[in-house]
């Protein structure tokens, strides 16, 4: 407690320092951006030319319009002596200002519908609907995001990086530009190759989300019960980062986006280790765990997938998020509790984890559950007791 | 301050009522959320409430009645009101219109979408394979199970004849009043009362109808939804009106209006014609096609 | 002008009600009703105002510090329902109250005991959606547009919330069905509507936008609450509804919305221009047809909120087609009031500047809007805080200047006292200063990326953030300013006695009364000759 105080009391007199650095020199804004990206695709190009097209529109417009006000309440001042004219129309004139702005907005129409036909129904050069090499569904979760590969069955969740995480809490005493890429890294980032044409399919499981990485040039809504479609074709290997975009929640700042695109040949090889992956989790999920196993795995589940609902300390935010510790559902039959995480509680933010975590993991984070802070249920949930739940 | 000088727009001087009115407003909003809550057992406050605001409205419109009979307001005043009635009316045609405006919605653009049709390829494919979008429809989740329709042609188009009957009737009184002929007035404003109240009748066999042997509820899945949510709101409006034309004829007992003036009574005629007019509309978009 | 000296009326008898219960609770004079509305609306602007600090408190460096992430939203969620219902429009009815019946020479409004209501209904729902702030699970937190499902995730506010809402409805529908009623029937005779005050035109054109979409709204919070308490499925797709059919009603009342936050500002800003430039206004009936047209076309666009929703390519085409036409009527309006000024006699009082402040502010919102209105950019606009920079331009630097400089304007007519020049100066140098430092580097961050609704952010939003915090605190402090000379007028500290005409350039049958306007006026009707009137030259 007095740690945080010290630190955002000294913090506090240091951005009042940067900020008078600021005043004097200005220099200060060579670190931040002060337009839109350019981005990384055709689509985001696009964006970005239109912006800047209708900025110096306005810019135009405003020029004119502000300098003959301006002039005006120079030279048609009182105290200069002038005497005010008395005409209160003009035909002519309404119609000039009338019909010019009509000019300049057919002008912004036609690039802007060129642009919208090119992210809605993507022609190639000779008119054609250009066809996806790939497509990724994207989940939105409260509060992570779930990438499945449909053409290759590879699937997987990816939540804040625990880096940011933790700083991020009142009073962890942690500045957070001490963290790399505070609050926009993730354990898991999407892999995706370059210059492939990627369709991505976007859905929410509980309420709507919003998918965007601004170096892509779109963002779209991730809406529970049903599928948007988007797509992209990003033409430079590199990192991307984004964030959720629709409020949705609690921790709606907390649920970034990661993409890494990489050479063709990378995407490849990733591929194949990521389905390596998949066939030890496939094992994992069929063999006998041991209880201190399932402990030492629970609380990494535990602490990544459940901590930011039911707190870290099992105590919850209640009403909202119940406590966990001492919860009668983590303290009473095995089976209710499996059921409770695997078909989640309609209507509200507790999912249904049975879709999106393994049935080892599943079986972990319960058995952690019932086994930490004040909670005595002594038993332990096997792999096989979360199959059996999941398929009844 | 008495001011019956006719020439003069009619200003009140002090009023009491509306203070009323927005506690009993209050206390059946809270109420009913604590109720809704579970924060409270039983719904008493609610209905406190109910009560404070129906103490307002007698007290209310009994002034202004007391006013408008004393001959304290003068034509302008009269056109006041009756601004007063046609934009509110219009405020409520507005209310009905976002629910049908939801109904259309979910017809033309959602239950296809699900069903796959447009840009609802994925939609159907992904989230809801073998769902076909055909109304009428609970979800591609079936939420509230299998239910069966109302028979349009049955109890609904009775409605449609007593409502549409009503509206004659009442058209009748009208012109008696402007004749002057009281007792016939009161005989049609009678008939029209009794045939919205057999309407509400037939409106509440309907439900249990539904709810018993068709299994069609408020759970019933967008269906459902629009279904008691577009007829429940109609056949509330149905009941005021009905209450409504039962105060006018009792008014018109008491000896109130005059064949050139009866503000109240066209008031209360419009809104009847309005309720009319919602019903056809829900005949025709919530029970027919 | 001796004409206001040959009134005959006698404005002597006063007959205010004796005692606080009669005069405020149980009023049914326009004047008084208007004054609770203003005092009303000012005491949200500093409740909805101080949520907004508590806001900038917590942005004004990265890291979380002062509030969870939870009470952020509802902080957010609950400036904004303040700001908009309870500050901004109340203010409007306020002015409305005050100034129609005097601008068109009638009694009282049209139907005075259901005025009464209109106002007393809100500190009533108001109290009540305050409440939720200590309730179990706080208050709604979805922000204001409250979007499903999420804001059926929200515990026990929610009831609360919907009630509250119907309750305001219910309030502006009687307030506009009273307006309406007093322009149409209560006009004095020879006040033809070519002849009315652009203020009054514009609240003719709101109370009709009002009538028309607040039932809607209450339409679609009945559906939240059905859906959350009684097991209906509109916003649900498992049972065949859909959460963007919430977005489609709450934006087709919601934009009509913003407009009506707006159509009243630019009737006072019409006022306020040809007083200040001695020149009547320019394009007077093209000002109506102006106004009119963006009200229609204000039913047609509410989708450019939603173009990142998935809808079909043709309904994006038409809803951006439909936004950009709103810039035609909008820019009649701007050239309209600098040819007012051009070749005028320019004084520069308070009201003046701020609504030259309103004017190049608020065009600058608008040239944002229009950004907006371009939906493959939009992609990358939405819910980033060029969008909050955008309505906050619009909604401060326009609606709330339009407000603070009507209130500059006509304060010596309901005080009879005058403002402190200097202080008013003071306080116009010091909002517009500090506004552009609290809301231009919001433009930056959102093009740069930060997604608005967040609590915390990653370090590179950090410099503007900062900024936009320290103009926040600035402008909040000038507030305080503002409040304080208001009171100091009121209350005839160093300030001079208002003459009945109070500006030099001032037209309009308000300036023929007395300062401060009697209690009632104009009980046996107002003689209007074309003298009287602001707006119709000879012509
Ligand atoms: C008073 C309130 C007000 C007003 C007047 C406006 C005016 C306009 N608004 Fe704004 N808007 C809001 C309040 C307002 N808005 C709010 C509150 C939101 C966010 C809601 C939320 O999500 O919480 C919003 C959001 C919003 C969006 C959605 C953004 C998003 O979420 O992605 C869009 C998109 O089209 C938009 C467009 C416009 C346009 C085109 C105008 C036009 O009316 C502007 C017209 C004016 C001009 C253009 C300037 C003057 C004209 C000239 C000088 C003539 C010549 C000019 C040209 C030809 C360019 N607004
Ligand atoms: C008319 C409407 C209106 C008005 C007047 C304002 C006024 C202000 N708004 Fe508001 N705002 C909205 C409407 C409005 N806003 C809406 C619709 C949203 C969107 C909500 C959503 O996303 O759902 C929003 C969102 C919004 C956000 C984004 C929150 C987010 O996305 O997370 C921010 C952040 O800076 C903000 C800030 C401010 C500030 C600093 C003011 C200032 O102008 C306020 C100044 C006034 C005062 C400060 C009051 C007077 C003084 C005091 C109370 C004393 C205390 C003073 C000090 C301690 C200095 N607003
Ligand atoms: C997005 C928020 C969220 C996450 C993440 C989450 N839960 Fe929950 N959980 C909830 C909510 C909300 C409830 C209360 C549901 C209700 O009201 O019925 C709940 C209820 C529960 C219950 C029942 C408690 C009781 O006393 O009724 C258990 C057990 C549970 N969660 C376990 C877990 C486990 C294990 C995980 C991680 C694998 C997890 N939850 C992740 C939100 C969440
Ligand atoms: Cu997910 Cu915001
Ligand atoms: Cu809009």
């Amino acid at each position: 407690m007095n740690k945080q105080k010290s630190y955002s009391s000294s913090s506090l007199k240091k951005l009042l320092w940067v900020a008078l650095g600021v005043l004097v020199s200005g220099s200060a804004f060579a670190k931040s951006s002060l337009n839109m990206t350019q981005g990384v695709t055709e689509f985001s190009k696009i964006a970005y030319d239109l912006h800047m097209i209708v900025l110096w529109i306005c810019v135009v417009i405003g020029v004119l319009v502000f300098g003959a006000m301006i002039y005006s309440m120079f030279a048609h001042r009182k105290s200069k002596g002038v005497t005010a004219a008395q005409f209160s129309h003009s035909t002519t004139a309404e119609i000039i200002w009338t019909v010019i702005p009509i000019v300049i907005l057919i002008i912004i129409a036609f690039p802007s519908t060129t642009a919208l036909i090119k992210m809605e129904a993507p022609t190639d050069a000779d008119g054609k609907s250009i066809t996806m090499d790939m497509t990724i569904k994207v989940t939105g979760f409260q509060w992570k995001w779930k990438y499945d590969y449909l053409d290759e069955g590879i699937s997987f969740l990816s939540t804040l990086k625990s880096d940011s995480n933790i700083a991020r809490q009142i009073g962890s005493g942690i500045n957070p530009t001490t963290v790399e890429n505070y609050l926009l890294d993730v354990d898991h980032p999407l892999v995706i190759p370059v210059d492939t044409n990627i369709r991505i399919l976007l859905t929410a499981n509980d309420v709507i989300h919003s998918w965007w990485v601004p170096e892509f040039g779109w963002k779209r809504d991730a809406i529970p019960g049903f599928v948007n479609e988007a797509w992209t074709n990003v033409k430079k290997v590199g990192t991307y980062r984004g964030q959720c975009a629709e409020l949705c929640g609690k921790d709606h700042g907390f649920m970034p986006i990661v993409v890494n695109v990489v050479s063709k040949a990378d995407y490849a090889n990733w591929v194949k280790s990521q389905k390596g992956e998949q066939e030890v989790a496939e094992v994992k999920n069929n063999t006998q765990w041991s209880k201190a196993e399932l402990m030492s795995k629970g609380e990494e589940v535990y602490n990544s997938q459940c901590a930011t609902c039911h707190q870290a300390t099992g105590k919850g935010m209640p009403p909202a998020f119940p406590a966990l510790d001492g919860s009668a559902v983590v303290n009473g039959p095995l089976d209710e509790q499996i059921k409770t995480v695997v078909f989640g509680r309609a209507g509200t933010a507790m999912t249904a984890f049975g879709s999106i975590l393994s049935e080892s993991d599943i079986a972990a984070a319960i058995t952690y559950t019932r086994n930490a802070w004040g909670n005595t249920a002594k038993d332990a949930a096997q792999p096989k007791d979360v199959k059996k739940i999941k398929n009844s | 301050m008495s001011n019956t000088n006719n020439n003069q727009y009619y200003v009140p001087q002090l009023a009491k009522w509306p203070i009323v009115g927005s506690i009993g407003m209050t206390l059946t909003a809270v109420g009913a959320a604590t109720y809704m809550n579970n924060q409270l057992d039983s719904p008493i406050v609610m209905y406190l409430g109910f009560a404070t605001l129906i103490f307002m409205m007698f007290g209310w419109f009994g002034e202004v009645i007391k006013e408008s009979e004393s001959n304290m307001y003068n034509p302008q005043v009269d056109a006041s009101f009756r601004m007063g009635m046609v934009w509110f009316i219009f405020s409520e045609v507005m209310f009905f219109a976002g629910f049908f405006g939801a109904l259309w919605y979910v017809r033309n653009m959602t239950v296809p979408w699900l069903g796959g049709e447009g840009t609802g390829v994925f939609t159907n494919a992904e989230l809801w394979p073998g769902y076909e979008g055909v109304w009428p429809t609970n979800g591609p989740g079936n939420i509230g199970g299998k239910f069966e329709l109302v028979d349009p042609f049955h109890l609904p188009l009775i409605n449609t004849v007593l409502l549409m009957t009503s509206s004659i009737t009442l058209t009748i009184a009208h012109h008696a009043l402007v004749d002057g002929a009281r007792k016939k007035v009161i005989g049609w404003l009678i008939a029209t009362v009794v045939l919205g109240a057999i309407f509400l009748f037939f409106q509440v066999e309907e439900y249990i109808e539904a709810y018993q042997h068709l299994d069609l509820t408020l759970k019933s899945g967008i269906y459902g939804s629009t279904f008691f949510m577009l007829t429940g709101f109609h056949g509330m409006h149905v009941t005021l009106g009905a209450i409504m034309l039962t105060v006018i004829t009792v008014r018109m007992i008491r000896g109130h209006f005059k064949p050139e003036s009866h503000f109240g009574f066209e008031a209360v005629a419009w809104y009847w014609h309005f309720v009319d007019v919602v019903w056809l509309g829900l005949f025709i978009f919530v029970y027919i096609i | 002008m001796s004409h206001a000296d040959t009134h005959s009326h006698d404005y002597d008898h006063d007959h205010k009600p004796k005692g606080f219960v009669k005069r405020w609770l149980m009023t049914t004079n326009h004047k008084d009703i208007g004054t609770l509305y203003l005092i009303f609306s000012l005491a949200m602007f500093i409740f909805g105002g101080a949520l907004a600090m508590i806001i900038r408190l917590e942005l004004f460096q990265p890291g979380l510090q002062f509030v969870q992430p939870d009470f952020f939203n509802q902080l957010t969620t609950m400036h904004a329902l303040i700001m908009v219902f309870g500050a901004v429009m109340p203010a409007f009815v306020g002015f409305a109250n005050w100034m129609i019946p005097i601008m068109i020479g009638a009694p009282d409004m049209a139907l005075p005991r259901m005025n009464n209501w209109s106002f007393w209904i809100l500190p009533f729902a108001f109290t009540m959606l305050a409440s939720t702030f200590l309730m179990d699970g706080g208050a709604p937190a979805a922000g204001w547009t409250l979007y499903p499902p999420l804001v059926l995730q929200g515990g026990h506010n929610l009831a609360f919330a919907v009630f509250a809402i119907h309750m305001l409805g219910i309030s502006s529908i009687m307030g506009a069905i009273n307006v309406i009623a007093t322009i149409m029937n209560m006009r004095a005779p020879n006040m033809g509507y070519l002849k009315m005050p652009l203020f009054v035109w514009t609240w003719l054109i709101t109370a009709f936008l009002l009538i028309a979409v607040m039932p809607v709204f209450a339409g679609a919070v009945t559906m939240l609450l059905t859906d959350h308490y009684f097991g209906t499925s509109f916003f649900d797709a498992a049972g065949g509804g859909d959460p963007v059919l919430f977005q489609h009603i709450f934006w087709f009342f919601g934009h009509p919305e913003v407009y009506i936050m707006i159509l009243p500002s630019f009737g006072i800003i019409s006022e306020i221009i040809p007083t200040f430039a001695r020149k009547p206004l320019f394009g007077y009936v093209s000002m109506v047809y102006a106004t009119a047209g963006i009200a229609f076309l204000s039913f047609i666009v509410w989708a450019h909120h939603m173009f990142s929703v998935g809808m079909p390519l043709g309904g994006e085409l038409f809803f951006m087609y439909a936004t950009f036409l709103i810039s035609i009527p909008t820019g009649v309006k701007v050239f309209n009031w600098v040819s007012t000024m051009w070749k005028g006699a320019m004084t520069f009082e308070t009201p003046m500047l701020f609504a030259i402040a309103f004017i190049i502010l608020f065009t600058i919102g608008g040239f944002s809007g229009l950004m907006l209105a371009i939906a493959p950019a939009d992609f990358q606009y939405h819910d980033t805080y060029f969008v909050v920079a955008h309505f906050h331009y619009v909604l401060v630097t326009g609606a709330v200047f339009a407000i603070v400089g009507g209130v500059y304007y006509w304060i010596p007519k309901w005080t009879g006292n005058m403002y402190s020049e200097r202080l008013g100066k003071i306080h116009f140098w010091w909002s517009t200063i500090s506004v552009n430092v609290l809301f231009f580097p919001q433009h930056f961050l959102g093009l740069a990326g930060m997604p608005r609704r967040i609590p915390d952010y990653s370090t590179q939003f950090a410099e503007f953030n900062m900024w936009s915090s320290i103009g926040g605190f600035a402008f909040g402090l000038a507030q305080i300013f503002f409040c304080i000379i208001v009171w100091r007028t009121i209350k005839g500290k160093g300030t001079t006695k208002a003459t009945s005409r109070v500006w030099e350039g001032a037209k309009g049958l308000e300036w023929f009364i007395p300062s401060p306007a009697p209690h009632h006026t104009f009980q046996d009707g107002a003689p209007v000759n074309d003298g009287h009137l602001a707006h119709v030259s000879s012509h």
